[in-house]
């Protein structure tokens, strides 16, 4: 019998969610600007508040724009849901404030986004969350750092800036056999380069920011739950497993087997905390996700050549890059990343911090700021922006160094991004 | 709620409200490889609208102990016996799919227990392909991915349940994962090998609400017309657009069916 064939990854990325507006007929998404939804009567206000219909009431819970960008995402990764944040940061901390409290611990790689190690080291310890951190290549490490309050295992597709390739099978199987999930960003990757669902991960948050939006226009974030982790199992979890007075006595598991976390962090966290995504702002990143699997192969394509050439470059000492042999997680790469391991990677200048100033200054196409992600080309020198607060020695923990220097390769003709780079190269040299 | 019965947990969701006899009872069964998480909406409601609710995960499936049973008549004297073990004299029952037949069924065998059926995406018979019925055997990731897709009429669903944001074919992948193994096959193997539903109809003499999708691939329509020209007291409502999962799908139009029809 052949196997009937499900839509595949393009398809998704243009329909999933949506079909033509049943009133107006409009193809493409409509911005739904609206702060809240007119009610038929009270009974059927109350059935909405009490989740006995499905449908909106606030923009804050839901709006329909933001329900199709959260059904195309959950489509793309593979989870049962998601929900969309006022940003990446907005994401990890809904899934973070879902599952731990004050008292709790999550266990991180160490090689996270600086906003993201800020969240976790300093600002949750405020509340009373703990946080410690590990080296994301040594399980070991991960496997002994877990303690009874461990609610969540955190980590990078790719970490940031070294492009640690996270082992997520490995890393899934220790958090599991722990009763815990494992929350993976997968901002650099996007769904189109890895599923990390697919990959035993139970949980997927995204900066939309960055490869999804793909424009540099609008921030956001998403929060994908898989639905597989089985919260009541794993008994450590009793915010989704137990009536909860702060919304109806709602028993999220009971209420949906698979989608519990989502549920709660719904109803709980967006409603609460409040971090939602602006209509327009899902619009928008709807708009750059029908265009994902175009544009990651051409970032993919465009990062090869300027790899290629960076590392063949006399003013350069290293190229740090999955794909090239010299990286420590290359053979991992291979495995987990077959179609191409992104657009952001980091390169050793020579002639350290004063060459790394001068290289930045001397680009033309190149924009010098503090995003990645966009169609077009970006640098940054991370000591001194995203990982400012850390100290040299918390510097060389995450690998990297005074003369480290990030690109995020866009959209424009390689040949261009290779000719600017050479000259900022030169210049870098002459001082 | 968690009762005792044939020596195992029986498992039954209760809308969000504790149980109480004394309301007109509504009894939910879930389909194959299926829990009563299906019902979520549509048993939430009726729960905080006059009724006393019972969404059974059944033998073997969701939070229910025990194998699961071999048969459509044995799964329909179990739902007999579960109302008997919670004190239920008579019910409505609503079965979608597979608990359709478990519906019609345990309303032929014990008419007694049963005021009314409504059979939501249903058929008779549920034939199973050869191909398929063998996948649910062997291959159990193959046939639930068959399954899903033909279980859902199109790539959006407004607004999906339980709600906005849910992605309404991996909720339904994602529940029958979760299934231990070896329910999907014992599931459809008593779908393929029910033969008794005309005969079930002739018995049946309770009004009987036939909610089907116009675009479900699983059991079209027109696989239902046997059981309507059977039954005595019948109506049909057809939902336009929907798919095989009509409660994930179109689920206010299942329940004003539901409600109109007196559930």
């Amino acid at each position: 019998m052949t196997p009937p064939r499900h839509p595949g990854f393009d398809t998704l990325s243009l329909h999933a969610g949506q079909r033509p507006d049943p009133v107006t007929g409009a193809r493409a998404t409509p911005i739904f600007q609206t702060a809240a939804y007119v009610f038929q009567d009270t009974d059927q206000a109350a059935s909405l508040f009490n989740m006995e219909r499905a449908g909106h009431v606030y923009s804050r819970i839901s709006n329909p724009t933001n329900a199709v960008l959260e059904e195309r995402i959950a489509a793309l990764d593979g989870g049962v849901g998601a929900l969309a944040t006022a940003s990446g940061q907005a994401a990890l901390h809904l899934a973070v404030s879902t599952l731990a409290g004050a008292g709790s611990h999550v266990l991180a790689s160490r090689s996270l986004y600086g906003g993201s190690h800020n969240l976790l080291h300093h600002t949750m310890r405020r509340f009373g969350l703990d946080t410690s951190f590990v080296d994301p290549r040594d399980l070991d490490a991960w496997r002994a750092a877990i303690r009874p309050t461990t609610r969540l295992l955190f980590a990078e597709t790719l970490g940031n800036p070294g492009l640690d390739v996270l082992d997520i099978p490995s890393v899934a199987q220790i958090a599991h056999e722990a009763g815990l999930p494992l929350l993976v960003d997968s901002t650099f990757t996007t769904p189109y380069l890895q599923r990390p669902l697919d990959f035993g991960a139970d949980l997927v948050m995204h900066s939309a920011t960055k490869f999804l939006g793909g424009h540099g226009v609008a921030i956001g974030g998403l929060l994908v739950d898989g639905g597989s982790f089985d919260w009541e199992r794993s008994g450590r979890f009793p915010e989704l497993t137990e009536p909860y007075v702060g919304f109806h006595g709602m028993d999220f598991q009971e209420e949906s087997t698979v989608a519990a976390f989502l549920l709660r962090a719904r109803r709980e966290g967006l409603r609460d905390f409040g971090a939602c995504m602006a209509p327009f702002t899902a619009f928008q990143l709807l708009q750059g996700i029908e265009t994902l699997s175009l544009r990651m192969e051409r970032h993919v394509a465009n990062t090869r050549e300027v790899v290629r050439f960076l590392s063949s470059h006399a003013a350069v000492e290293s190229v740090n890059h999955p794909e090239l042999p010299s990286h420590p997680d290359h053979a991992l790469a291979r495995t987990l990343l077959p179609k191409g391991c992104g657009a952001v990677f980091t390169f050793e200048i020579r002639g350290g911090r004063p060459a790394g100033r001068k290289f930045i200054e001397s680009l033309r196409l190149f924009s010098h700021l503090a995003n990645v992600g966009d169609a077009k080309s970006l640098v940054i020198h991370p000591a001194t922006t995203t990982h400012f607060r850390l100290d040299d020695a918390a510097l060389r923990v995450s690998g990297i160094g005074p003369g480290t220097l990030r690109l995020s390769v866009g959209l424009e003709d390689h040949a261009d991004l290779i000719d600017d780079l050479a000259q900022a190269l030169r210049a870098s040299q002459k001082i | 709620m968690q009762v005792e019965l044939d020596g195992h947990a029986a498992w039954v969701y209760t809308g969000g409200k504790p149980f109480d006899p004394s309301l007109p009872v509504v009894l939910f069964i879930h389909g194959a490889s299926h829990d009563h998480s299906v019902w979520a909406l549509q048993s939430r409601y009726l729960a905080h609208h006059g009724r006393a609710v019972l969404a059974v995960d059944l033998p073997g499936h969701g939070r229910s102990g025990g194998m699961p049973l071999p048969s459509i008549e044995a799964l329909a004297d179990w739902i007999a016996r579960l109302l008997g073990a919670i004190g239920v004299e008579r019910a409505m029952l609503v079965g979608h799919s597979m608990g359709s037949l478990v519906a019609l069924e345990c309303a032929a065998r014990h008419p007694q227990r049963v005021s009314a059926l409504a059979l939501v995406s249903t058929a008779f018979p549920m034939r199973v392909s050869e191909e398929l019925l063998t996948a649910t055997r062997d291959d159990e990731p193959a046939a639930q991915a068959m399954v899903n897709l033909w279980s859902h009429s199109g790539l959006a669903q407004y607004p999906g349940n339980p709600g906005p944001g849910f992605w309404v074919a991996r909720v339904n992948l994602r529940l029958m994962q979760r299934q231990r193994p070896g329910v999907m096959h014992v599931d459809f193997a008593a779908c393929d090998a029910y033969s008794n539903g005309l005969a079930a109809c002739a018995r049946v003499s309770c009004p009987v609400l036939l909610v089907l999708g116009t675009r479900d691939a699983m059991t079209p329509p027109r696989a239902a017309k046997g059981l309507s020209a059977a039954l005595s007291d019948v109506r049909v409502v057809e939902i336009e657009g929907a798919g095989h999962a009509i409660m994930a799908e179109q689920p206010d139009a299942l329940l004003a069916a539901l409600e109109r029809f007196g559930a």
